[in-house]
C-alpha cells in the first residue's frame, strides 16, 4: 500500500514554508481539530487591490495538517481575496496527493477551513458555513 | 427465587463457551501425563526444550530465553498454560484482512472484540426469547427476565459483591459515574465540600464532578503524578487531612499509562476519615481479578464492551448501605412501587435505578462475556497480558527515538503501552500502522489533564487483551520502525 507520507509531505512538515506571523495582517483566523488536537492559524496581508501580499501560518499537529497548511499558503500568495474564496477542497487534496481516510481528511482540510473562515470574516459575509468544507 | 438462584447456583457457563479452554487444558494434561520427566524440581532450571504442543508460544518463549523456566514453574504450581491461539479462534473478527494484512487489533483499552459466544447469544435472544423483563407473565418474558437477572448474578460473582442487588445496569462507566454524581453527589456534597480525584483520570471521571462541583459550590482536589506515572501518595494524604473531603474518586488502572493504583490502601485511608470511595474500574475488571469486598470501595464502575460484551451496557456496583440512601437518578417506568398524581414511591435497589426498558440484550450479552472471561480466568488473563506487555516493552524499547510513558517496569502495570517516536505525531503513527493492518489508538485518550502532565499533546497507545499474541507485537515493532524510517528519525 502506498503511503500518504510522501517525501513532499514530510519535507513541508519538517521545513514548513511561510510559518510565522504577520503583525499587520488584515485576515486572521484560527481553529482546532478537537479529535487530533491539531491547531492551525492563518494570517493574510493584503494590498490595496485585495491581493494577498504575504501570508503566514502557525500551528502544531500532525504532518498532514501542518504540511497542508504550509502548501496552502503558497497557493494563496498573489491571489485576490475572491480567488482565495474559490479554492476548493479538491485543490488542497491534489496538493497533498494520495488517499486519505475520512478521519484524516479533517486534518488535511483544517487549514482550508481556517482560511475560508478568515476570508469570510473579512468580506463580511454571513454564510461562511456554506463554503466550509463538508468533510464526512 | 432469584436470590436463591444466586446463592446456590454453580457457574452456569455454556459448554461451547469453554470448549476451547477445556480442550487446551485437556491436551496439556495429556501431554503432561505422557511426559513424567517434566516434573522438574522447583530448584532446577530446565535447559531442555519442553516437548509440549504450544508452537507459537513455546518457540517465541524459548527464543526469549526465560519462559522455559516460567513454564516449568507454572506447571509446578499447577497453573495451566495460556493457549492464545485457541482463544483467537473464538473471535471471528480476527480473520479480517486490513490493507492486505491480517487485522492486528491493539486497541482493546478502547473496546474489545467479541467472542462468538457473545455474538451468538445476542442473536439467540432476539431470535428466541426477546421480550420485556419483569413485566410479562408469559413464557418468553420469564425466560428473558431469568437471563437478565442471571447476568446480574454472574456480574456480582465476578466482582464478589455481597448480593446481585448491588449491581445496577447502566450504559457504561460514564453513566455509572454520572449516576453517583447526580444521585449520591447532589445529596451528600454541598457548599465548600471537597472531592479528591487524580491527574490520571479519564474525562468521564472528571467532568461529572466538575458539573457537580459547579452546581454545589464544592471544589476538586487532584492527586499528582510522579514522572513515571504513579500517584503521589503524600498528595492524597494532604488533601484528605485538609478536611471537608466528602468523596474520593479514582481510576483503578490508567487507560493511558497502565498504572495499577493501590486502590485498597487509598480506600482504607479514606474510610478512616469517613470518606467513601468510587473506583473507575473500566480498565481493571476486564483484565485483573477485582474483588469489591477486598477493595472495600463504596462504588465501582465498569463497561461491558471493554470485556468482550456488547456496547451500551455497563455496571455500577454500590454498597447496599449507599444505595438505600440514594434517591433515583432517572424517573419512569419499572423503578416505581406506586405512582400517584403528585407523588410516587420507589422500588428497592437495583430497580430504583433502572428506569424504563433497559438494555436487556446487552445485559444478557454481558452475562455471556462474564462467562467467557471467567472461564479463561482473570489470573490467566492478567498473566498473559503481563507477558505480552513485557515483550512489547522489550521490542519497542529497542526502537531508536521511542519514548514509552508510564511505569518503567512492565511487570507492574496493565497491558497498555503509550508511546511517541521522535517528532512523529501520534495520528501519523496510527495512520502508518493502519497501513500495516495494525489498529491502535492515537490522541489524548480522553485524558487531557494527564497529557498536560506528560507534556505532550497526544500519544500512540497499543493495548492488549486475551487474543493478542507475540506475533502481533512483532508486527507492531516492525511497523513503528518503518514509521521511523519514513520520518527519518
Amino acid at each position: 500500500m502506498s503511503s500518504i507520507y510522501s517525501e513532499i509531505i514530510l519535507d513541508y512538515y519538517r521545513y514548513p514554508r511561510n510559518k510565522g506571523s504577520l503583525p499587520r495582517a488584515q485576515i486572521h483566523a484560527r481553529d482546532t481539530n478537537p479529535l487530533c488536537g491539531d491547531v492551525v492559524e492563518m494570517q493574510l496581508e493584503l494590498d490595496e487591490r485585495n491581493i494577498v501580499k504575504d501570508v503566514k501560518f502557525n500551528g502544531q499537529g500532525c504532518a498532514i495538517s501542518q504540511a497542508s497548511a504550509s502548501m496552502l499558503t503558497e497557493l494563496v500568495k498573489g491571489k485576490t481575496v475572491d480567488d482565495v474564496r474559490k479554492i476548493s477542497k479538491e485543490d488542497v487534496l491534489s496538493l497533498i496527493g494520495g488517499q486519505l481516510t475520512a478521519v484524516r481528511l479533517k486534518c488535511a482540510l483544517l487549514s482550508l477551513k481556517v482560511l475560508k473562515t478568515g476570508v469570510y470574516d473579512y468580506i463580511g459575509s454571513t454564510d461562511a458555513t456554506k463554503e466550509e468544507p463538508s468533510i464526512l | 427465587m432469584l436470590r436463591r438462584r444466586w446463592v446456590g447456583a454453580s457457574s452456569s457457563t455454556s459448554p461451547k463457551a469453554t470448549s476451547h479452554a477445556v480442550a487446551a487444558i485437556a491436551s496439556y494434561r495429556k501431554a503432561r501425563n505422557r511426559l513424567p520427566g517434566l516434573a522438574v524440581p522447583k530448584s532446577t532450571t530446565p535447559t531442555t526444550k519442553l516437548p509440549l504442543t504450544f508452537p507459537g508460544q513455546l518457540a517465541q518463549s524459548t527464543v526469549r530465553g526465560y519462559a522455559t523456566q516460567k513454564q516449568a514453574t507454572a506447571y509446578i504450581h499447577g497453573k495451566e498454560p495460556y493457549d492464545v491461539e485457541k482463544v483467537r479462534h473464538d473471535f471471528p473478527i480476527l480473520k479480517r484482512i486490513i490493507n492486505g494484512k491480517p487485522l492486528a487489533y491493539l486497541d482493546s483499552a478502547a473496546t474489545t472484540q467479541k467472542p462468538r459466544d457473545v455474538i451468538d447469544e445476542l442473536t439467540r435472544f432476539y431470535n428466541e426469547y426477546n421480550a420485556n423483563v419483569h413485566r410479562g407473565v408469559y413464557k418468553i418474558s420469564e425466560e428473558a427476565t431469568a437471563a437478565y437477572e442471571e447476568a446480574r448474578a454472574k456480574i456480582a460473582r465476578l466482582i464478589n459483591a455481597s448480593s446481585p442487588s448491588e449491581i445496577i445496569f447502566v450504559r457504561g462507566t460514564t453513566e455509572a459515574i454520572n449516576l453517583v454524581a447526580q444521585s449520591w453527589g447532589r445529596t451528600n456534597i454541598g457548599l465548600g465540600d471537597g472531592i479528591i480525584l487524580t491527574e490520571m483520570e479519564h474525562h468521564s471521571n472528571i467532568v461529572p464532578w466538575q458539573l457537580l462541583a459547579k452546581e454545589r459550590g464544592a471544589h476538586l482536589k487532584y492527586v499528582g503524578l510522579t514522572d513515571d506515572g504513579h500517584l503521589i501518595h503524600d498528595d492524597f494524604r494532604l488533601h484528605l487531612e485538609s478536611g471537608g473531603i466528602k468523596l474520593v474518586t479514582m481510576t483503578h488502572v490508567s487507560n493511558v499509562l497502565g498504572t495499577i493504583n493501590p486502590v485498597r490502601e487509598y480506600v482504607r485511608e479514606a474510610h478512616k476519615q469517613g470518606c467513601p470511595v468510587l473506583v473507575d474500574a473500566a480498565q481493571s475488571v476486564p483484565h485483573i481479578p477485582v474483588d469489591v469486598r477486598d477493595l472495600d470501595c463504596d462504588f465501582l464502575a465498569f463497561s461491558g464492551h471493554k470485556m468482550c460484551g456488547p456496547t451500551g451496557i455497563g455496571v455500577l456496583f454500590a454498597k447496599k448501605t449507599q444505595l438505600e440512601e440514594m434517591p433515583p437518578y432517572h424517573g419512569g417506568g419499572e423503578m416505581i412501587r406506586e405512582v400517584h398524581l403528585y407523588e410516587s414511591t420507589w422500588k428497592d435497589s437495583p430497580y430504583k435505578f433502572e428506569a424504563g426498558t433497559t438494555n436487556i440484550a446487552g445485559a444478557i450479552g454481558l452475562g455471556k462475556a462474564v462467562d467467557y472471561v471467567s472461564e479463561l480466568g482473570l489470573r490467566n488473563i492478567q498473566g498473559h497480558e503481563r507477558e505480552l506487555t513485557e515483550y512489547a516493552h522489550d521490542r519497542l524499547g529497542k526502537v531508536k527515538g521511542i519514548r514509552i510513558y508510564g511505569p518503567e517496569n512492565p511487570g507492574t502495570k496493565a497491558g497498555v503501552i503509550s508511546f511517541n517516536l521522535g517528532d512523529v505525531h501520534a495520528h501519523d503513527m496510527a495512520t502508518l500502522l493502519d497501513e500495516d493492518g495494525i489498529a491502535v489508538r492515537s490522541g489524548h485518550h480522553c485524558a487531557q489533564p494527564l497529557m498536560e502532565r506528560l507534556g505532550v499533546s497526544s500519544t500512540t497507545r497499543a493495548s492488549v487483551y486475551v487474543y493478542n499474541n507475540e506475533e502481533e507485537i512483532d508486527r507492531l515493532a516492525e511497523s513503528v520502525k518503518r514509521a521511523g524510517r519514513i520520518f527519518k528519525i
